[in-house]
């Protein structure tokens, strides 16, 4: 099995390649076309901000890539912004798979929350195949300051502020808002079940 | 719902964790990636690693050191200690951190902050501070505590915010290494003025102390070293009693 990590100006693909090798996965970091389409897999990571992220991927053609692709995709956070229609973020137009809204938390927020959320929060509403051996109200590890809006193709919600997306699916195209590889065991499980599809 | 984060500190020199630490089930106690991965699996929810090397050597020896330790731990771990340019957090980045954090290089150059905001965004920028209570007020030191300046801790923090770090490890002088609780004013003061995650840390020798600086002070996560190394309080045994007392934490 050949999976692949999209390499682009998005920083941790580093985590996400050694967490895919403490299940014994070799991760293979490419901007390369052609690497990226014959892959079984394909990861597309990322933490950064959107606008510069979305000129990254056009100026070297991989938005039309990523999208055309057939194969397991899977967003991670930024990743995952990146898949959906738009982002508030610096209004970035993305690459629209799913057809969902990334908005900013709002500021100033009740009961003392903090911009951006980061740290262990809890999943419910887990319908997924990613989620498979994984328990309702998991914690997993969110750094994020966007977020992206329930819709059809939530199947994993998350509190913060309001209710919003922790995971999306559509066809091959699986997304999540919080960074599996940074998630202790659960995290690995959902990454192992990624790799299994 | 968010939980509060319990975070064990490890100082590391040469690669190698300093203070002594205090376990019989692993192999070397000297190993900060053997310690970093137990606590992980006790349920730490974060670690700090602190480098205290002063040597030209530092920067490889430390990268190296972060890749080894990205390979092995499964959660996010902050890298700390002498970094001074965007070119330093790059290359810790690059190894495996999750997040950097800055203190007196940052106070002698506040542009740092917004450079590192900017380049790597705010979630992985932390500032930390040492303060310690003089007089009326709470001031902040340098060169891990032997210089003292002139500037409040709350002005710092604030401009800090400003400037775009996202997240404050707050350590009182005062209280550090006393074992007599954490300093409850200063971290509730920043807490609730500021809109970023804070971290209280020195002074822990208790579990009753950090159900209070996470329900008195709302700090959203503390640190400590000792009482981990020295198996003075165990981790899971630490979640448990926060649980019963009705505080947010993950199992």
């Amino acid at each position: 099995m050949k999976t692949v990590i999209i390499k682009y100006n998005a920083g941790n693909i580093r985590s996400v390649q050694f967490a895919l090798e403490r299940l014994g996965v070799k991760g293979i970091v490419t901007d390369n076309p052609e690497q990226i389409q014959s892959a079984d897999k394909v990861i597309f990571p990322g933490v950064g901000e959107a606008s510069t992220a979305m000129q990254y991927l056009r100026e070297r053609k991989l938005d039309q890539v990523i999208t055309h692709l057939q194969q397991p995709v899977l967003g991670i956070c930024l990743g995952m912004q990146l898949l959906c229609k738009h982002s508030e973020e610096n209004n970035a137009t993305c690459l629209g798979i799913f057809d969902v809204e990334v908005k900013k938390f709002q500021s100033p927020v009740p009961n003392g929350l903090k911009i951006p959320q980061i740290g262990w929060n809890n999943i419910t509403g887990l319908y997924s195949t990613l989620f498979e051996h994984v328990p309702e109200n998991t914690y997993v590890y969110f750094v994020h300051s966007y977020y992206a809006a329930l819709s059809p193709h939530t199947v994993a919600t998350t509190n913060y502020v309001i209710n919003y997306s922790a995971a999306l699916q559509k066809d091959n195209f699986y997304a999540v808002q919080f960074h599996p590889e940074k998630s202790a065991e659960h995290g690995q499980r959902i990454i192992e079940n990624f790799l299994k599809l | 719902m968010l939980t509060k984060r319990i975070i064990p500190c490890l100082d590391i020199k040469d690669g190698r964790t300093v203070k002594g630490v205090n376990f019989e089930n692993i192999r070397d106690a000297g190993d900060p990636i053997e310690l970093g991965a137990m606590y992980a699996r006790q349920g730490a929810d974060e670690l700090v690693f602190l480098d205290i090397t002063a040597t030209n050597e530092r920067r490889k020896t430390l990268a190296e050191l972060v890749t080894r330790i990205a390979r092995e731990v499964n959660i996010p771990f902050t890298v700390g200690g002498g970094i001074a340019s965007v070119e330093d957090v790059q290359v810790l980045l690059q190894s495996g951190a999750d997040k950097i954090s800055v203190n007196t290089s940052a106070f002698k150059r506040p542009e740092l902050l917004n450079e590192l905001s900017r380049e790597f965004g705010s979630q992985c920028v932390v500032l930390a501070i040492d303060t310690k209570f003089e007089e009326s007020d709470w001031y902040v030191y340098l060169n891990g505590g032997r210089v003292k300046t002139a500037k409040r801790t709350f002005d710092w923090a604030k401009e800090a915010v400003d400037r775009g770090v996202g997240e404050i490890l707050l350590t009182s002088m005062n209280n550090d290494g006393t074992k007599q609780g954490f300093a409850l004013d200063i971290t509730a003061l920043l807490s609730q003025h500021l809109n970023v995650p804070v971290i209280a840390s020195g002074g822990a020798g208790t579990m009753a102390h950090f159900e209070e600086v996470f329900e008195v002070a709302q700090a959203d996560a503390a640190l400590a070293a000792s009482i981990f190394h020295y198996n003075e309080i165990a981790i899971p045994d630490l979640k448990n009693y926060l649980y019963d007392k009705g505080v947010n934490v993950r199992f």
